[in-house]
């Protein structure tokens, strides 16, 4: 499903001392089968944007209230498609577009609430579901989805989610939100918390999930690497605006205008950046594999001449 | 003095569950900033929870400040031992900032010019004294916990214990806490105890300590304990990731040293090149 954003507004507490502005006019297309990046620092209205995608922010059914600034003409009309859902339009189906959009927030773990992993991930599919399932349907889907984020199902489906370690929790609250078949999953900062390596685990179960289970995932994160390391093209969320839409080779040249904003570089840029100040120019697409390949070619081009080759200074 | 001393200290969670620490002996000098590592489930928060006296050993024992910890001095001992700990949102008692500073201050009764002192001194420390009269709800989670460490320090202990503090927060609100606590500890000479699952945030401190299955297996300064790498892995931490450049490039017959930071490895790429 293609995501299509047009001149998005959005403020809170819109009349009151604490009005704030979260999104001024977003406009952001995300195509079907990207695993996409959404950047920015707290406040930067990216959690307000990706609420929208299914429709747990509603557009405003008077869309001149929301926009105080509106020009009289109506050349600036709000848009958003979520595929074929059009979520400005009051008599969409919400409850198919939720059924279709994913959305495991930050924390997922926090909300597992059941007595076992069983009912805890078959809660979405029962309430989604327009007819009754079968007891055999529930478990076949229970079991495809507890499966494909890594865990055995006979061993879990009895147990309580709470007895599990963090990284199992939040597996199996990936599995409740994915036992619909999203075709699109969003996920809220989905690494915050874990360890290094339940960090790259995670991120291993997203790629396995972007190619065998959901179309599209984007990612909110402030990690500039995982961003770096994993997605097609990102968007930097600042002040209620979208500064960039790039992959991130090109998104991270902008090393400079990114630090100005407040976040972080990969250090794969950092790095690139400290050697162009050397004279040392590297091109690479940010990855670690790719900035190291790149480094050493450069080196085989330029060979060290008063050294001995590998031998000690 | 010994800040914090572990003599031979066990603890289970369950009966006959496995031990979460386990024969554990650890001490921290006084002034000392020492950083814990290990991965989920290494026995490093439970650590935590036994030196203030939340959790008491099942065998062993326990030493603050020379106290050995018992029913009876919980109290006093833990006005000296001050913890902050992961969820800045669990951690706040009142709605505005000074009212939650003083919490901690007015349960032990101090004189109401003196909490007003403390407050004044403590979020000056945080650099929060901006924010005295705001709606704690309204900060950012790098502020909530910066106003979190500033209601331990209003009881001005001598010793600061983050369990993973900074797990929680965007890289700003991490640099935020980061900032603040090795200030106290070289400003203010409080001993500090970082526990963290971020490896470069050890880095500032005095010694590291690398903690796996209830047990301490390594110990050392921050660099030497990054040195040895194979026995990170091993020990489910992952190298920062500027560690996996460093090893890539000398894979690829690159010869560079070892280094956490990205200024020197850019320096010794230099060298390597003409």
């Amino acid at each position: 499903m293609r995501i299509v954003a047009e001149h998005l507004f959005y403020t809170y507490n819109p009349k009151s001392p604490f009005e704030t502005a979260a999104l001024r006019d977003v406009s952001l297309t995300i195509e079907e089968g990207e695993f996409f990046g959404i950047i920015g620092h707290t406040g930067s209205g990216k959690s307000t944007f990706v609420q929208h995608l299914n429709g747990l922010i509603r557009l405003p059914s008077s869309l001149k209230r929301s926009r105080p600034n509106r020009k009289k003409d109506s050349s600036v009309k709000t848009v958003l498609k979520v595929g074929d859902f059009d979520l400005a339009d009051k008599k969409t189906d919400f409850r198919a577009l939720r059924k279709s959009v994913g959305m495991v927030f930050q924390y997922p773990e926090y909300q597992l609430f059941a007595e076992t992993v069983r009912e805890d991930v078959a809660f979405g599919l029962k309430n989604f579901s327009s007819e009754k399932l079968s007891e055999e349907q529930i478990d076949a889907a229970v079991r495809a989805a507890v499966e494909v984020v890594g865990l055995d199902y006979d061993e879990m489906k009895d147990k309580s989610p709470f007895e599990l370690s963090g990284g199992q929790k939040r597996r199996v609250a990936i599995a409740g939100v994915i036992v619909t078949r999203p075709e699109v999953l969003v996920l809220d900062e989905p690494a915050a918390g874990l360890d290094p390596l339940g960090k790259q685990e995670i991120m291993q179960l997203l790629h396995k999930l972007h190619r065998e289970w959901c179309r599209t995932v984007i990612i909110v994160s402030h990690d500039m690497d995982e961003i770096s390391e994993n997605c097609t093209r990102a968007a930097v969320f600042s002040e209620g605006t979208v500064r960039y839409v790039l992959p991130p080779r090109e998104l991270f040249c902008h090393a400079q205008e990114l630090t100005a904003m407040g976040l972080d570089v990969p250090l794969t840029a950092k790095l690139v950046s400290l050697l162009h100040e050397r004279g040392i120019d590297i091109e690479c697409d940010f990855t670690a594999a790719d900035f190291c390949e790149k480094v050493l070619a450069y080196a085989a081009a330029h060979p060290k001449k008063e050294r001995d080759e590998g031998g000690e200074a | 003095m010994k800040a914090i001393e572990f003599a031979d200290v066990s603890f289970r969670y369950e009966e006959e569950g496995p031990f979460a620490v386990r024969h554990l002996n650890f001490s921290v000098e006084e002034g000392e900033f020492v950083a814990v590592l290990g991965h989920n489930g290494s026995g490093k928060s439970t650590l935590a929870r036994l030196a203030n006296g939340l959790l008491t050993p099942d065998e062993g024992q326990i030493r603050v400040l020379g106290t050995l910890l018992g029913d009876k001095n919980l109290y006093d001992v833990r006005r000296n031992v001050g913890v902050v700990f992961q969820n800045p949102d669990n951690q706040t008692v009142a709605t505005i900032v000074e009212d939650d500073v003083a919490f901690g201050a007015e349960n032990v009764g101090l004189a109401r010019e003196e909490i007003g002192r403390r407050i004044d001194f403590a979020l000056k420390a945080v650099g929060m004294e901006e924010y005295r009269t705001s709606t704690v709800a309204r900060l950012s989670g790098g502020q909530k916990q910066r106003v979190a460490i500033a209601g331990v320090l209003a009881l001005k202990p001598k010793i600061i214990i983050l369990d993973e503090s900074t797990a929680m927060l965007d890289p700003r609100g991490r640099r935020e806490i980061v900032d603040v606590v090795t200030r106290l500890n070289q400003e203010e000479g409080i001993t500090v105890l970082l526990i963290t699952h971020f490896l470069e945030e050890a880095l500032l401190a005095d010694r590291a300590v690398v903690m796996n299955r209830g047990e301490l297996v390594m110990e050392g300064t921050p660099r030497a304990v990054f040195a040895r790498k194979e026995e990170l892995l091993t020990y489910n931490l992952a190298l920062p990731r500027i560690g996996v450049i460093c090893e890539r490039l000398r894979a690829g017959g690159m010869n560079v040293a070892d280094t956490l930071d990205a200024e020197v490895l850019a320096k010794e790429i230099a060298q390597c090149v003409s």
